[in-house]
């Protein structure tokens, strides 16, 4: 760990790309909602050019992680973001994309619209000068979604979606990137692309991501470390090291492997006659 | 004024357009009715078609109650009666968890009720104000035209200058928030717009239809359109035709203008509709 820290400051002061927010220390966060206990002292120590992904179960409150970082809900505990030296710089500029997006899909808002009213003045129901559309497609680039500028929101599936949230809260470049994979809605080749785009970003500009996965196979292929949560931490470190401990099978396997077996079967798999 | 009269008696020299009552009636369509496209557009994206339907019934009890006091002229009280009546619904329909549905109908409920026991209170028939569910067009006047040119004014900024924020926060609340939008703030302007809105015309159009000439040239535009822009020049291109022809129709016929003018625009909502397959 030390090794890697010393390796990545030295990184940070080569690299000009470098955010200059070097590290995100999350210290004893805990969410109460009335008098569910949601979340329970959760610390986190993370690198900016490092990918986290959050793994758990099914209400470990892995969503609920990233609102409490993003000050969406309500928690106690602190977060600080120091630079490569270690002193405190202030609040970064933070960047989410919501598991879900709320929306209306039959409304007439085309991605081209959406860009536009957080980017621009002019009101989006303007004729886009040739400047902005630029700009636009820069940002589709990103997550090479050029060609969905003037589709619909509803239009669009479940991936694309995701891409052009992304895209989103890439503009303005944020130093702290918290990604809520959806549950459903976005199918393996779809995911797959996200990953790669996901990947290549973080090489490209040097910023921190927390990505909560449902998917062990992408993780263990791009993420750099994986946090399994429930309520707390249980394990925190390389992803083979993560996926080795028993105590990721505990947490995981019964549950949600016997759930999924069951799922898979259609129903039609015995109930074991108690 | 006169010279717009004259104006008009050149550029459109027809028999409808004669009669200075109609002059009136005109110059207020070309008013209004992009004013109920513009905030039709937002109340629609929004889902508050039910909303803006409850403002009417707020408008109503404002009314009654500036006629009870009878200090200065009841339209003042009704204003600021609906100005408090859409905040109240904004801030408890954010604060609470009820649907939003169940808030708008209590309180819709509760300020027609108290309206009318205040217009009734003392025996007193509610017949002198029966004009307000129909409302009357043809008896505006020049004065009242500039009231509604002096609204335009203020509609048009606004959409000008906060349309972008407006339309975050029809997407998704959080999106909006996350974007640095004050998002309580954007709904407690917008729906005090529509009130303001609302309660001057109500007189004119009438409780019962005014919600239709909000909702229909915004639910029509949506069936045919992609994007903003098309979904904005579409509203407002049917909300103007529609209030002009209706207008015209209605001078023929001898029908009341308002209902005509909502019987053209859901006849070009229904064309809109069988349109709609082929652009989807």
């Amino acid at each position: 760990m030390e090794e890697f820290i010393g390796k990545h400051n030295g990184k940070c002061e080569l690299n000009k790309n470098c955010c200059g927010y070097c590290c995100t220390k999350i210290q004893g966060f805990s969410v109460k909602i009335g008098k569910t206990e949601i979340l329970k002292d959760v610390s986190l120590h993370l690198h900016c050019g490092e990918m986290t992904a959050l793994i758990g179960p099914n209400g470990a409150g892995k969503s609920t992680l990233l609102k409490a970082i993003l000050g969406e809900i309500k928690h106690e505990g602190t977060i600080v973001f120091a630079g490569s030296s270690g002193d405190n710089v202030g609040r970064p500029v933070v960047g989410y994309v919501p598991q879900q997006l709320d929306f209306d899909t039959a409304a007439p808002v085309s991605v081209r619209n959406l860009f536009t009213a957080c980017m621009s003045k002019k009101p989006a129901w303007h004729r886009t000068s040739q400047q902005l559309s630029q700009r636009i497609l820069s940002c589709l680039g990103r997550v090479q979604s050029e060609g969905l500028i003037d589709k619909r929101l509803g239009a669009l599936s479940g991936g694309e979606l995701q891409r052009v949230l992304l895209a989103l809260a890439l503009e303005p470049m944020p130093q702290l990137l918290l990604l809520d994979e959806p549950v459903s809605g976005v199918d393996r080749k779809g995911l797959e692309v996200f990953y790669e785009i996901v990947s290549k970003i973080r090489k490209e500009y040097d910023l921190t991501i927390i990505l909560v996965s449902h998917d062990l196979d992408l993780v263990q292929k791009h993420a750099d470390r994986v946090v399994l949560l429930n309520k707390t931490v249980i394990l925190n470190g390389p992803p083979e090291k993560v996926y080795s401990d028993k105590r990721l099978h505990e947490t995981f396997g019964l549950s949600s492997f016997f759930n999924s077996e069951h799922r898979e079967d259609g129903g039609k798999n015995n109930e074991p006659n108690i | 004024m006169n010279q717009i009269y004259s104006l008009l008696d050149v550029i459109l020299p027809f028999e409808w357009l004669s009669f200075e009552f109609m002059k009136n009636a005109f110059l207020a369509i070309l008013l209004i009715t992009p004013i109920f496209a513009i905030l039709g557009t937002i109340i629609v994206n929004n889902r508050m078609a039910f909303f803006s339907d409850a403002l009417g019934h707020g408008a109503f009890t404002g009314i009654a109650i500036g006629t009870v006091i009878g200090i200065f002229q009841p339209i003042w009280s009704a204003i600021v009666f609906s100005i408090a009546f859409s905040v109240l619904i904004t801030i408890i329909k954010n604060k609470t968890k009820t649907s939003t549905d169940t808030v708008i109908g209590v309180f819709s409920s509760a300020a027609i009720a108290l309206g009318v026991v205040l217009v009734t209170f003392g025996g007193g028939g509610a017949t002198k104000y029966t004009s307000f569910l129909i409302g009357d067009l043809l008896s505006i006047r020049a004065q009242e035209v500039g009231l509604l040119l002096i609204l335009a004014i203020i509609v048009i900024v606004l959409w000008i200058f906060f349309y972008n924020k407006v339309l975050l926060v029809s997407i998704n609340l959080s999106l909006a928030k996350s974007r640095g939008i004050n998002t309580l703030a954007v709904e407690l302007a917008f729906t005090s717009i529509i009130a303001v809105v609302v309660t001057v015309s109500i007189q004119w159009v009438g409780l019962l239809i005014i919600n239709s000439l909000l909702v229909l040239p915004a639910a029509a535009a949506r069936n045919v359109s992609t994007n903003a822009k098309q979904y904005n020049i579409i509203a407002l291109l049917v909300s103007i035709v529609s209030g002009v022809v209706g207008l015209i129709l209605s001078y023929y016929f001898d029908t009341a203008s308002g209902a005509t003018i909502v019987i053209v625009s859901s006849v070009i909502y229904f064309i809109t509709l069988a349109l709609k397959p082929l652009n989807s």
